[in-house]
């Protein structure tokens, strides 16, 4: 049974009665330990289907599947749950809270966990260490790096354990060697740890590094296919 | 996610505000101040009147002429003339009031003391020797008259400190003649230093045995009060009885609701004023209480432009695994954390205020205003900060939960 399944589904935006199809009969599955990148210019709904894949946002028709049940079951509170314990959410704008110290950050999906306390300070650290960014710990995020706040968004990402990690532009705000580190880390993540990887990029060469390509084009799948020639990351950093 | 956390975390969304939390709740301390203060002044001015009001015994009761004044018609009536001698030897008679002790007629005013060159005013009381006994007026020089000398018109008096070091300085005074509407006293006795007791300043008082303060300073027949002194406190309700009766019959009276005199006890005066100083401590903290609403308008006003300012913060957490209720809860604790922090201030500031008033208040009026902490008033405080903060961060904590993750992320 694959991790995502998504069946025709749409989503229209209605905004003071004018209608805007966002989306429009999108179909794939997504099976566990994929990477795949969605793929399409602004405009093209891509950043609406990441809302709708990592339970942000609700879809208007079709259906969408996640671990066997289908969303429409998903109370607003279950959503949350499943948030934060089965999705590790990357941003490219990393989404850090300011004045804040890289552990607290890398703390803040477990506050929502149900996790005892006594365990939060070994896992953020783990998560830090998998990131290479564990001599930071008491750093604020105004004091790192564009790299480092996105491998400290990785961490946070990662504290939970959650079976699929969702990167939106992880690397538009990068410059191409901080980029590619995090790429890196992606690609790692996926192959050693099984983590499914989504990424969504305008970026050609930065989808490339996934295994799977899923174009969009206004609203709908343009292509779907697998990369022939993958990059690696790390071949490019040593 | 646990108390402690919530705490925590709210407790940091405040820190990153510092000078904006604390002008935030400004309102919230002025407004627990003022109720401390204003709490704290009318727990200190009903204790120290109640004080007073204990000093006169608890076993002697006080017939006042006229009616019971019950509203500015009934002043008048304060100034009745219907108590006079034969009421007086009434009440001495143990076959109307078996446990009256002794009765004491009183009489006051104030009028001119002259000696020598030198002038005073003066109150002056016209009693008998009861009064040594009911305000504790032991002379310091010399002795108090007796109830012969009082009954028998004798020109002795016994002056306050006050009164003998205007009119004599520190000469000798005791044994020295003073005039009064142009007849002579003889000075007996001299009071000690006093002070306020029971409403009296004695250190300003001239004592007259009271026939002849009555006939020959204040020209008049009758007593402006009877005091009675009962044998035992249980036998306070049949003796008002039997003094009810006795002056009624005195009076030719049927009808309990045309008397022309009205007792009070220790008791029942203190019944008055407690429910007095009570309900004007209650209206002055009600009107500082408003300016409780002005700050938590504050509050949510400024809760709601922290909700806004931190639109992103609320989607992050929301996409990390927040739920609405979890979201509400962080910024009703901000709210609720603010208010409490302002009312533990303004109880602080309150209690400073109020010690140094009853400190300032006993010096100046020369009284033993004693500060008393009400720790009524500080959970008072407390309660109802924390439920501003909880009323008035509601709605801005709702705001908060509404906010839909994938909308909260893309604001800018």
């Amino acid at each position: 049974m694959p991790l995502i399944e998504v069946k025709k589904i749409c989503k229209t935006y209605f905004d003071e009665g004018v209608e805007t199809r966002a989306l429009c009969d999108v179909s794939f599955d997504i099976n566990e330990g994929e990477f795949v990148a969605i793929m399409g210019p602004s405009g093209s709904g891509k950043s609406t289907l990441l809302h709708i894949l990592g339970f942000l946002d609700r879809h208007t028709g079709g259906q969408y599947s996640f671990d066997g049940k289908t969303m429409d079951d998903f109370s607003d509170e279950e959503l949350a749950h499943v948030r934060n314990k089965k999705m590790g959410f990357i941003f490219q704008n990393f989404n850090l809270l300011p004045r804040t110290s890289v552990l607290e950050n890398i703390k803040m999906p477990l506050l929502y966990s149900g996790l005892a306390e006594k365990e939060w300070e070994e896992r953020a650290k783990v998560a830090l260490e998998a990131v290479d960014m564990g001599h930071r710990l008491e750093h604020e995020p105004s004091q790192l790096s564009g790299g480092e706040k996105q491998r400290v968004a990785i961490a946070r990402a990662l504290v939970n354990k959650p079976a699929v990690i969702f990167a939106d532009e992880p690397t538009g705000n990068l410059d191409s060697k901080s980029g590619k580190i995090v790429m890196e880390i992606l690609q790692k993540l996926n192959e050693e740890q099984g983590h499914t990887v989504i990424l969504i990029t305008h970026e050609t060469y930065t989808a490339e590094h996934a295994q799977r390509i899923i174009k969009l084009k206004d609203g709908e799948i343009e292509s779907d296919r697998k990369v022939d020639r993958r990059m690696r990351a790390s071949e490019f950093l040593k | 996610m646990s108390f402690k956390y919530a705490f925590k975390t709210a407790f940091r969304g405040l820190k990153t505000n510092k000078s904006r939390s604390l002008l935030t709740v400004l309102g919230i301390v002025i407004g627990i101040t003022a109720i401390m203060l204003v709490m704290s002044l009318g727990q200190g001015a009903q204790d120290l009147i109640l004080g007073e009001i204990q000093n006169m015994g608890s076993k002697t009761i006080e017939i006042a002429p006229g009616r019971e004044p019950k509203g500015p018609s009934d002043m008048f009536s304060m100034f009745s003339d219907s108590l006079k001698q034969r009421d007086f030897e009434a009440l001495e008679n143990k076959n109307n009031a078996p446990h009256i002790a002794r009765v004491m007629p009183l009489v006051f005013g104030s009028d001119s003391l002259v000696a020598g060159n030198e002038t005073y005013r003066a109150t002056i009381f016209g009693v008998n020797d009861l009064v040594v006994g009911i305000y504790d007026l032991e002379p310091a020089v010399g002795r108090f008259f007796t109830d012969e000398e009082a009954r028998n018109y004798a020109d002795v008096v016994v002056i306050g400190q006050k009164i003998k070091e205007e009119l004599f300085g520190n000469e000798e005074a005791f044994g020295e003649k003073i005039k009064i509407k142009g007849r002579n006293f003889k000075i007996i006795g001299i009071l000690p230093k006093k002070g306020q007791f029971s409403f009296l300043n004695f250190d300003e008082a001239a004592i007259l045995p009271y026939t002849t303060a009555q006939r020959y300073v204040f020209g008049i027949k009758h007593y402006n009060e009877l005091i009675a002194q009962v044998d035992s406190e249980e036998n306070m309700e049949r003796t008002i009885e039997d003094v009810e009766a006795t002056l009624r019959a005195n009076h030719n009276i049927d009808d309990p609701e045309k008397d022309d005199f009205y007792i009070q006890t220790q008791q029942e005066a203190m019944d008055q004023v407690s429910m007095v100083t009570n309900i004007l401590t209650m209206f002055l903290a009600a009107v500082a209480a408003i300016s409780l609403i002005v700050g938590g308008v504050g509050i949510m006003n400024i809760m709601l432009v922290s909700v806004t300012e931190r639109t992103r913060e609320i989607g992050l957490r929301k996409a990390l695994g927040a739920t609405s209720r979890e979201i509400l809860a962080q910024f009703l604790m901000e709210a609720i954390m603010l208010t409490v922090s302002g009312g533990a201030i303004g109880i602080l500031l309150g209690t400073a205020w109020s010690f140094l008033t009853s400190i300032i208040l006993s010096a100046y009026l020369n009284v033993n205003w004693d500060f008393s902490f009400p720790v009524s008033a500080m959970l008072l405080g407390l309660g109802v900060s924390a439920l501003i903060g909880l009323a008035f961060g509601f709605f801005p904590a709702r705001q908060a939960a509404r906010k839909s993750p994938m909308e909260a992320l893309r604001y800018e």
